[in-house]
């Protein structure tokens, strides 16, 4: 199971979302696949089409910036950060 | 007793103002929508729904809806995107019309979808594909962000499958079936640059349906009517301090009177002069007064955006504005006076009112 964690711009727009989580998944994509599954309408919120991550969305698996095609381990932590942007 | 409702999207979330038919005392609630920059709120008369366009720089674009007058609120965006091999992407979702349930949302790049289901979901609806400039909107370099846009859509008042759309920098269409088929409506207007079609190339700011014949628009590059369903328009500048200005406003029971704010042209876009001004015509834009009563006269430099600016139904009807420094102005008396009703309020993009009962 990877270790997820999503940043504070984003739970408040889904119910019971909640900062970290566990979840079995190969890929970064993967797990953003996962998070759709529970939560509809999330995939939204992180990717545009392509697909790709958003600008300003960022990905780090083991502290290392990653894409949607980033392979996960079992133990991975995965950091979904909001980029500093806008005023 | 009617409760009268206003409606403001601003950089940093929507915000809800309410009062009595008096408006005299208004209660602000909010900022709603996380904080999102939101560009339009609008109700649905016959639901009383509220939707609220905005494009977070995180989250990209969404429709967000209240169904208890802003008690909570929750997104979608789901459809609202060209398809992931598309070279047209979705980057701001920029107005709202909404009736009887049904949701159209103009974007960037151009195109409008809808809602049938209560914004629940949405699915295109039009790109005006084939008309004169798409050639434009289409071409990948002109992609957004912050360029040509569906900056406005505006409902006919009977015919539901009858609307314009503005194209930003292109101009202004209509569709009398749905959408199916648009109609270039800018003849008579002025442009001040070369155009490379006869019929488009024009900067169409706002437009505003005054009765079953009758539009206005404020321009670019001057104020402008149509007694024509919008098939030809006549310059009616004359007498206002600037040919420049986003919002405005038509009487809701006078079809002569019509309010504007006209603005400092090229970079500046405030209020000329430092004093805050709205500007009335009484005869289609024969001649124009300013309404000024209540307003900042000194140092008062403040804009206005395209949908800033509304006007209620009442008998005696009011007008409202909102600057983009945070201002929020009202009137109850056809804008004769005017009262600062929130002062402090992120940069605002749109006010629109209704009565709800």
């Amino acid at each position: 199971m990877a270790e997820l964690h999503l940043p504070g711009t984003l739970t408040p727009l889904f119910a019971g979302l909640p900062r970290r989580l566990d979840v079995e998944a190969a890929t970064v994509d993967d797990a953003i696949s996962e998070l759709e599954r529970q939560w509809p309408g999330l995939r939204d919120r992180l990717c545009e089409p392509g697909p790709s991550l958003r600008t300003h969305i960022h990905v780090y698996v083991d502290r290392e910036r990653a894409s949607l095609a980033t392979p996960l381990e079992p133990r991975s932590r995965v950091d979904v950060i909001a980029a500093i942007s806008g005023g | 007793m009617s409760k009268t409702l206003l409606l403001v999207g601003t950089r940093k979330g929507a915000f809800l103002l309410d009062s009595d038919a008096d408006r005299r005392d208004w209660n602000l609630r909010g900022p709603f929508c996380e904080g999102w920059p939101v560009y339009h709120v609008v109700q649905d008369s016959v639901t009383g729904d509220i939707y609220a366009a905005a494009a977070s720089e995180w989250h990209g674009s969404a429709v967000w809806r209240s169904k208890d007058f802003g008690e909570t609120w929750t997104l979608s965006s789901e459809g609202i995107s060209y398809g992931e091999d598309s070279p047209r992407k979705v980057s701001k979702v920029s107005t709202l019309a909404v009736r009887n349930g049904r949701v159209l949302v103009g974007v960037e790049a151009p195109g409008i979808f809808e809602s049938k289901d209560g914004g629940e979901t949405f699915s295109l609806l039009t790109t005006l594909a084939g008309q004169p400039g798409s050639e434009m909107w289409d071409d990948p370099a002109n992609q957004p962000p912050g360029h040509l846009g569906i900056s406005a859509i505006a409902l006919d008042k009977k015919d539901d499958s009858r609307f314009w759309a503005i194209v930003q920098g292109i101009g202004l269409f209509e569709t009398a079936d749905d959408g199916s088929s648009w109609t270039p409506r800018n003849r008579g207007l002025r442009a001040d640059w070369p155009r490379p079609h006869e019929e488009v190339g024009f900067c169409v700011h706002k437009v505003v349906r005054s009765d079953d014949s009758r539009l206005f628009q404020q321009n670019h590059v001057g104020m402008h009517r149509s007694d024509d369903d919008g098939h030809t328009w006549t310059e009616i500048t004359e007498g206002l301090p600037t040919e420049f200005g986003f919002a405005a406003a038509a009487h809701p029971h006078d079809r002569d009177t019509f309010y504007t704010i006209p603005l400092a042209p090229l970079h500046g876009r405030t209020m000329p002069d430092g004093k805050a001004t709205v500007w009335q015509t009484k005869d289609a834009g024969s001649s124009w007064r300013p309404l000024r009563s209540g307003l900042p006269q000194e140092d008062a430099y403040l804009g206005v955006l395209r949908e800033a600016m509304a006007a209620d139904t009442y008998d005696v009807p009011g007008l409202y504005f909102g600057t983009s420094t945070g201002q929020l102005f009202a009137s109850n008396d056809e804008g004769e006076s005017w009262n600062e009703i929130a002062s402090y309020l992120p940069p605002i993009s749109s006010v629109e009112v209704a009565i709800v009962d």
